[in-house]
């Protein structure tokens, strides 16, 4: 043909969109609300309301065009914003649920699904206004239905901030408890962080960086359908055919995504962030991260061999995505959330999958623990350990975990949960019942951790 | 700006023409046509057009052929060609 492209490259195009679920999963705008500080609450969430639909006033319609005239879906429009108890931070307030409530109210405005970034970052220690803003994150989270929250209690700069972590324990329990009759629908809107990244675009854990300007584009590319069907094509081959195909599918899907952003930061005249390429699962089938390790040659996630396989995945994914685009960040690898992954529920509901198993698949994947249903009995304790755990994990292997779990009110083991929509079903897993009370009560830091004598 | 048309569904006389026809009634310039017939009885054509010349607008042309297709049960796509050419070359 004429064109660049030949008339094979075309309908493989249109076959991993239409058949394997090739997808932009989200373009994020993220939005500076610092230049929104006043000493007056009102004024402030007046001012944090008006800048957000200003600026993402053709968010959804510049997301739509481009889909229709790409012919590729785009599946989300979304915003990140400032860290709330650092904007808010000149605001006279016991409680910042009103600006979590003007956030909701814009982004239904503006026609976004979700906003994030009613956070805090308390890795070393908290200001008044971030007590503030945790201590508001189970009302807020509760009463409002588009707002994300996040906190980061640890850095491997800086260690792990324990007296954040115990506080999480309880108000995950709180936002439990407070949204008990829809399944404790609030857990699923909050993500504790180790070394949270300023650019990510996926919920629930997006904020807007304060190392940002004043205005950006970010787009999360996802895919994992189309991983898994390219590696149908080489089933039994060795392993360095196998990364080489995960690494070219990667190139593929991320180059999309390095289109889809270009094009909407030129026609919403906003500069261009960064892409993530992220292998974003969500319940539907064919769209599974586990299905692409079973692919691989495990029968459930959760085999032995797991680790390693997430791991192979997890890197070549990022080889792939980085040639592709200069400008890759967010959380770029493959995500490993429980209740948003068929082949994740499947594997749990065999009796393969384990808390314990998934912690360690962290330490290799490119986030963490993620959409976990848990026994609403769980202790607060025990959730605070969960996360020091895994804040360590991340601490010392210097890469972002983060803890999404929702200890749901009156379920136990092997219950199901339903959360709807894109955040899936899950079945309750167990906790370990043997207490790490006398452990995280200790109070205090753990200190950072030396960054040589690496065994 | 050039975009890609596809035509895909169960082979018949005539669906080729009738796509032609719609684009030369818009102005609509094709500069490359290949097609296969896949077991025999199932059409992927695949054209590349120039919409420079046309008043149409990329969306009304569009949305145009989907229905045409619609008429003649076939599945009819106009994409921008940039879609192809950045995921397959560098």
């Amino acid at each position: 043909m004429i064109s660049h492209v030949s008339h094979h490259e075309v309908f493989e195009t249109n076959r991993m969109i239409d058949k394997f679920n090739l997808d932009v999963r989200t373009i994020t705008m993220g939005i500076d609300l610092l230049s929104c500080a006043d000493a007056d609450l009102e004024r402030f969430t007046t001012k944090v309301y008006d800048k957000i639909t200003q600026k993402a006033q053709r968010l959804v319609q510049t997301g739509e065009d481009i889909s229709r005239q790409f012919g590729i879906p785009i599946v989300n429009k979304r915003i990140s914003v400032t860290p709330i108890a650092l904007a808010a931070a000149g605001c006279e307030a016991s409680t910042y649920v009103p600006v979590a409530e003007a956030m909701d109210r814009a982004a239904k405005e503006v026609g976004v699904n979700f906003i994030g970034g009613f956070s805090a970052l308390v890795h070393k220690g908290q200001t008044a206004s971030d007590t503030v803003l945790v201590d508001s994150i189970p009302l807020a989270l509760s009463q409002t239905e588009r707002v994300c929250a996040s906190v980061n209690v640890a850095t491997s700069r800086n260690g792990i901030n324990m007296d954040a972590v115990v506080k999480m324990g309880h108000i995950i329990k709180e936002m439990a408890e407070l949204t008990q009759h829809q399944s404790s629908i609030a857990c699923a809107k909050f993500v504790v962080f180790c070394n949270a990244v300023e650019d990510n675009p996926f919920m629930a854990g997006a904020f807007h960086g304060i190392g940002e300007r004043d205005c950006v584009i970010n787009v999360g590319v996802s895919g994992p359908g189309v991983v898994k069907k390219a590696l149908e094509e080489v089933r039994g081959c060795d392993f360095e055919t196998l990364c080489e195909t995960v690494k070219r599918t990667a190139f593929k899907i991320t180059r999309v995504g390095q289109l889809v952003a270009q094009e909407a930061s030129a026609r919403l005249d906003i500069p261009f962030g960064i892409i993530d390429l992220s292998l974003a699962p969500t319940p539907e089938r064919g769209d599974s991260v586990a299905e692409i390790l079973m692919e691989m040659g495990l029968e459930y996630p959760g085999a032995p061999g797991t680790t390693a396989a997430v791991a192979l995945l997890n890197d070549n994914v990022k080889k792939g995505g980085i040639m592709a685009s200069s400008y890759v960040g967010g959380l770029s690898g493959a995500f490993i959330p429980v209740s948003e992954d068929r082949g994740m529920i499947e594997a749990v509901q065999a009796g393969a999958l384990t808390l314990e198993k998934l912690e360690a698949m962290t330490c290799v994947c490119s986030v963490g623990l993620d959409m976990i249903a848990i026994p609403g009995d769980t202790p607060p304790e025990s959730i605070s350990g969960i996360i020091a755990d895994e804040m360590a994990i991340g601490m010392i292997n210097h890469k972002t975990t983060a803890v999404r779990l929702i200890p749901v009110v009156g379920k136990e083991v092997n219950d199901t949960v339903e959360f709807g929509g894109l955040l899936g079903f899950a079945p309750v897993m167990d906790v370990n019942v043997f207490s790490c009370k006398d452990f995280v009560g200790r109070g205090g830091r753990i200190p950072a951790p030396v960054h040589s004598f690496k065994n | 700006m050039k975009a890609i048309i596809t035509v895909t569904g169960k082979d018949r006389i005539g669906v080729i023409g009738k796509v032609c026809t719609y684009l030369a009634e818009h102005n609509i310039n094709i500069l490359d046509i290949s097609q296969t017939v896949v077991g025999e009885e199932y059409l992927n054509m695949a054209m590349i057009v120039d919409l420079t010349a046309s008043n149409a607008g990329f969306d009304g042309v569009a949305e145009g052929l989907e229905h045409l297709g619609k008429q003649m049960d076939y599945v009819i796509r106009m994409q921008h060609e940039a879609i192809f050419s950045s995921m397959h070359r560098i």
